[in-house]
């Protein structure tokens, strides 16, 4: 079996009846790795050893007639800022090098080996998560395998490269203001930022505690169900892990849209976007029968209470290593959290009074619909590098616009799916927002998108010999 | 009394152009100071009092930063909120 670019639920099935195993698939993937990251950079460290000895334990425990979990033998990759047993977690900087090495895992790195998920490495991301594009300066951009001259999107840039580019079905990312959904978009792969509170925090590096998410990225929705379900559950050491029984979607994907009231995000979602945007937008829609609009009042006004207070959050979260290490930073991050120190406090507490009136006006949206289509960006990837675009004659900054529809969601916590459409030549996603506490709704949306080939992760070709680095 | 050496003395004239010359030199900075704008104010006195240490090349940036983020954030300050709305720091969906 030809597992580089099987997804996860193939793979599981086929270590599970024996038809491959999990050795067998972890040397696959280490040797995919190791021929094509050169170029992407979406690895920071890669674990062979390690996995190659769960890979093994598993392979034992088979033949030992144990029941293997339904994520057995994939192969899992890590946005640098989860705890992984005997490294520091980098969170993307060059500080934290310095930083002791993790006493163990963290929390959902730990549920999804115990579903039978084999960890292969961790990935590059932007410095401390303040970031859209992929790139970094002390570990290099990560690189988009759509084209390699190309922003993969972040800050979870190498969970997107790595996924896109066929060398794990499955990583995890962490979205605070969009940095699932960016990636996902640029990359044309799956990505679930879930609820606020949903999924456990426990062991990662924090940047902005009242709006960080975790969630998966892979190449199919059934993937990003089998991967999310394994990691549901409340978790003490997160305290903001709301306390909820597990509910399993994977088995309630096939049941697709049907009975759904869906809608599309009008104004502001509208106001601001490349023709691809709206194009990737129309055709999701279409397919889905969805032609109501509706507007999420003052999104505009939410998109800058979320900046605000990311930036006092972060700046806060990291002054006392501004003060002794400033020079350690990336300049480009070092002086938006500088800034962000500086913010008067009237801002950051009106940010957060305007927050609970929007989650109130928006959440009253949901009596009328079940679900809400936007766009994920307002563009498909630029190029690595890239300062600026024009759209409709201004100039904008690339490193603030690519999270302008991503941010007002997050804001409130509400979970989301990213479908990427795979548009010529570059991919680009549609948003499905859900009420709180409903992934099942997103997921069966996308998963009759994905059933109607209307969403699906594009293969691009290989990454070696490509001139990246 | 001992008088100053001849020298030494100014004439009328010569302390009148000396005093307009100050003049014009403390309205030059004031000019200076209302031109200046008062982010630069803010950013010094901010980095003094959160004690950060500032290298200049890096001011205009974090002032920048700091303009994007007051722009943004005058997006919401007027918006009408009755005093008892409750903040959501720690937000629950």
């Amino acid at each position: 079996m030809n597992t580089a670019w099987a997804q996860a639920s193939e793979i599981a099935a086929a270590v599970r009846e024996g038809r491959t195993s999990a050795s067998a698939v972890v040397r696959a993937a280490l040797a995919h790795i190791a021929a094509d990251d050169p170029v992407l950079n979406a690895f920071t460290a890669v674990l062979g050893e390690r996995a190659l000895g769960r890979a093994r334990a598993l392979d034992n425990a088979r033949l030992e007639g144990r029941e293997l979990g339904p994520l057995a033998g994939v192969p899992l990759a890590v946005k640098n800022l989860f705890d992984i047993a005997g490294l520091p977690t980098l969170a993307g900087s060059k500080i934290n090098r310095e930083c002791a090495p993790a006493p163990r895992d963290a929390t959902l790195v730990a549920r999804l080996e115990a579903a039978g998920a084999v960890l292969v490495g961790a990935l590059n991301m932007g410095e401390y998560a303040y970031d859209f594009t992929g790139e970094n300066v002390h570990y290099g951009p990560s690189r988009n395998p759509h084209d390699v001259q190309r922003m993969t999107g972040g800050s979870s840039g190498g969970s997107g490269a790595a996924v896109a580019g066929g060398l794990v079905p499955v990583a995890l990312g962490s979205d605070t203001n969009g940095s699932i959904r960016v990636p996902s978009s640029l990359c044309g792969i799956f990505g679930l930022k879930p609820t606020y509170g949903r999924l456990s925090r426990a062991g990662t590096f924090p940047f902005v505690a009242s709006l960080d998410h975790v969630g998966p990225l892979a190449r199919s929705v059934t993937d990003l169900a089998l991967a999310y379900d394994a990691m549901q559950g409340h978790d003490s050491e997160d305290p903001v892990c709301a306390n909820r029984p597990v509910e399993p979607v994977a088995q309630l994907i096939e049941r697709g849209s049907e009975g759904l009231r869906i809608a599309i995000a009008g104004g502001y979602f509208r106001d601001v976007a490349f023709a691809d945007a709206q194009t990737a937008l129309t055709r999701v829609a279409a397919a889905l029968g969805a032609t109501a609009e509706i507007e999420l009042p003052e999104a505009k006004r939410a998109r800058a209470a979320a900046y605000v207070i990311t930036a006092a959050e972060g700046g806060a979260l990291h002054l006392a290593r501004l003060r002794e290490r400033a020079d350690d930073f990336d300049p480009a991050v070092r002086d938006r959290l500088i800034a962000g120190a500086m913010i008067p406090a009237a801002h950051v507490v009106k940010a957060q009074k305007f927050r609970r009136w929007y989650r109130e006006q928006v959440l009253a949206l949901f009596a009328k619909v079940d679900a809400v289509l936007a766009p994920a960006t307002p563009c498909t990837a630029p190029l690595i590098g890239q300062k600026t675009f024009v759209l409709d004659g201004v100039e904008l900054a690339v490193r603030a616009n690519l999270g302008i529809y991503t941010q007002p969601i997050s804001f409130i916590g509400l979970p989301v799916v990213a479908v990427p459409v795979p548009l010529q030549p570059l991919p680009i996603a549609v948003q499905i927002i859900a009420p709180p506490w409903r992934e099942d709704v997103g997921l069966r949306i996308a998963y009759a998108l994905e059933e109607a080939g209307v969403v699906a992760a594009p293969r691009p070709a290989p990454a070696r010999g490509k001139a990246g680095a | 009394m001992t008088r100053r050496p001849k020298s030494a003395r100014k004439s009328k004239a010569s302390r009148a152009v000396l005093a307009k010359a100050a003049r014009a030199k403390g309205r030059r900075a004031h000019r200076e100071l209302r031109a200046r704008n008062p982010l630069d104010d803010l950013v010094d006195a901010a980095a003094r009092a959160l004690d950060l240490k500032l290298e200049p090349a890096w001011k205009a940036a974090v002032k920048t930063n700091l303009e994007i983020t007051l722009r943004l954030a005058g997006l919401f300050a007027d918006f009408p909120l009755p005093d008892d709305a409750e903040p959501a720091p720690i937000f629950w969906a």
